[in-house]
């Protein structure tokens, strides 16, 4: 799959612009500041409907305006297809595919991308809820259903909370405690299933994300991950995962009255990368933590391809290329070539190797400097 | 801001639920600049309303004597009970004429965020209404998310003791719709919940 074209409006930095894109590699060249990124966090936002650096909408709207406008055609296996969207500042945001309406949630079906940033160095150092989100992420991409179970669970985890939090101020009478039962058992149903598709969807992305660490580092640095789980589960075997969560649960029960929350369970899980045997987060230098995230978005890439009924997810390298080494850059390039389209964006055009530069736009205060033309 | 009384209606209107500010002030000014707006008779009715309509002692359905109309109706089978989460539901189950059992209304669904718990709702009085023998099937028919399932887990687990059918509503495929345009939650629900047939 690839864009062909891009339109924003009172996008950012934005009023309005037009950008012809290219099959393989597009380079947007800038100086900081005027509008590289914009362009792709606008496709990012294309298919998983959220910005890679803001939490809230609002932010995307330019200032001033009361709608941005995402319009991007993709070529998507034989067809032509005209994606966009409009984020409202203060009504629901709408959605058309072809001029029909859809549903804004029903957009990541027609159009994915996986986009690696320099935000992306908080997989390896941030919090665990960094490394939950992305490996959920890619769980309801590889299968959209995951999308349900994890809203269910985090709305079943809410109400036991609460059950967990009023029981600790009032006391639990006995007719209570049989409906934290009921929350157990549905936080069980729903918990065992995203800790088994979770393992079953590390162990696809190891070999990938081996093979692509390989690829930019050129050194085996026996990269690795795993699921650091709060309920035992080496097994696919959903009978009995369900029954050590049932464990788990009962044998923190007291501390969970005590603390007023539920203390096992995918919301306390973490992933666990590897280095040389050593963990990743503390013990890894900046270049191999940026090498290790960089091989786990491409591992993603990666296997969502695999799964494609429609083409290669595009690629997104934001301002990837400034924190590597000539050397690296090199390899990078080499492994990204096969894609169907690769958009980077660079403060310095000679940071980007030459195979990448086939296809360049040069950004200034929010207009398209040059560039190719629509083909 | 609107001076005064129009703004304390429009305050008024939007704690309606489904009801925003905007439309809140559509309706203030239908109701100040409509001419035969009959302000009286909507007056009338609010409180009439508020007056005469009560909850039926034996299901919890609203109605305007001491029981509902479909408790006083000899015809209908009193071993079957339907547990609905509200009275609108029970509205809803009688526009299928499917069902020729009686009702309880519960008057809502277990969620600890909302503060309700199986004591706020009238579970008791159903347990009540099972204890003579006369009912044989209590089919469940909470709503089909999450705190309605909670509810009806609850329920069934406290049925279960009493040696009566306990049923639940299916959920799946909405009927006459068409299967590419159902959403991936609910056609995978309904691939859990598929039926042999042969």
């Amino acid at each position: 799959m690839r864009v062909r074209h891009l339109n924003l409006v009172d996008y950012r930095n934005y009023r309005s612009v037009d950008v012809a894109l290219a099959g393989g590699a597009n380079l947007f060249v800038g100086k900081n500041g005027q509008g590289k990124t914009n362009l792709v966090e606008a496709l990012g936002y294309l298919s998983t409907l959220g910005s890679h650096r803001v939490s809230q909408d609002q932010a995307l709207i330019r200032n001033g305006a009361d709608a941005a406008i995402i319009r991007a055609r993709l070529s998507h296996a034989e067809r032509e297809i005209l994606a966009e969207v409009q984020i409202n500042r203060s009504t629901p945001n709408r959605a058309q595919i072809n001029k029909g309406v859809i549903k804004p949630r029903e957009l990541p079906r027609y159009f994915s991308s996986v986009l690696f940033a320099p935000e992306d160095l908080a997989l390896v150092r941030g919090e665990p809820a960094n490394r939950r989100r992305f490996i959920d992420q890619l769980l309801i991409l590889r299968a959209p259903r995951m999308a349900g179970v994890i809203a269910d669970y985090e709305r079943v985890l809410k109400q036991r909370n609460t059950l967990l939090k009023s029981a600790r101020s009032s006391g639990l009478a006995g007719n209570q405690l049989s409906t934290l039962e009921i929350w157990d058992e549905r936080l069980i149903e729903f918990g065992t299933v995203i800790i088994t598709e979770r393992n079953s969807l590390v162990r696809e992305l190891r070999e990938p994300m081996r093979s692509s660490y390989r690829a930019i580092v050129d050194a085996d640095h026996g990269p690795d991950v795993t699921m650091e789980l709060t309920v035992p589960a080496d097994t696919d075997d959903l009978q009995t995962t369900s029954d050590n969560f049932r464990n788990a649960l009962a044998s923190v029960r007291r501390n969970e009255m005590d603390r007023g929350m539920t203390l096992v369970g995918p919301h306390r899980d973490d992933l666990h990368f590897e280095l040389n045997q050593l963990p990743a987060k503390g013990y890894a230098s900046h270049g191999e933590s940026w090498s290790f995230a960089l091989s786990l978005k491409l591992a993603s890439a990666d296997l969502l391809r695999r799964r494609s009924t429609v083409g290669d997810p595009v690629l997104i390298l934001d301002d990837v290329f400034a924190e590597l080494d000539a050397f690296r850059r090199a390899r990078l390039a080499a492994a990204i070539g096969d894609y169907e389209q690769v958009l980077i964006t660079a403060a310095v055009f000679e940071d980007i190797p030459e195979s990448l530069r086939a296809h360049t736009v040069h950004i200034h205060a929010g207009t398209i400097i040059d560039g190719p033309v629509d083909v | 801001m609107y001076e005064g009384i129009v703004q304390e209606l429009i305050d008024e209107l939007g704690r309606l639920p489904g009801i925003g500010p905007k439309s809140a002030q559509r309706i203030a000014f239908h109701i100040l600049q409509t001419k035969n707006f009959d302000v009286t008779r909507l007056a009338e009715v609010l409180i009439e309303v508020r007056d005469k309509v009560r909850f039926c002692s034996i299901c919890g359905n609203v109605c305007e004597q001491e029981t509902c109309t479909i408790c006083r109706d000899p015809r209908r089978d009193p071993s079957l009970i339907c547990v609905v989460e509200e009275a609108k539901d029970v509205v809803a189950i009688e526009r299928t004429r499917e069902f020729r059992g009686l009702y309880h209304v519960l008057g809502g669904a277990i969620s600890p965020i909302e503060g309700i718990g199986p004591d706020d709702l009238r579970i008791r009085e159903l347990m009540q209404r099972l204890a003579n023998g006369t009912v044989s099937e209590v089919i469940i028919a909470t709503d089909p998310n999450l705190e309605g399932e909670a509810t009806a887990a609850y329920l069934s687990r406290l049925l279960s003791t009493i040696g009566l059918t306990v049923s639940r509503l299916a959920s799946g495929l909405p009927v006459g719709g068409d299967l590419e345009y159902a959403d991936e939650v609910t056609l995978g629900r309904a691939f859990e919940g598929r039926r042999v047939v042969t």
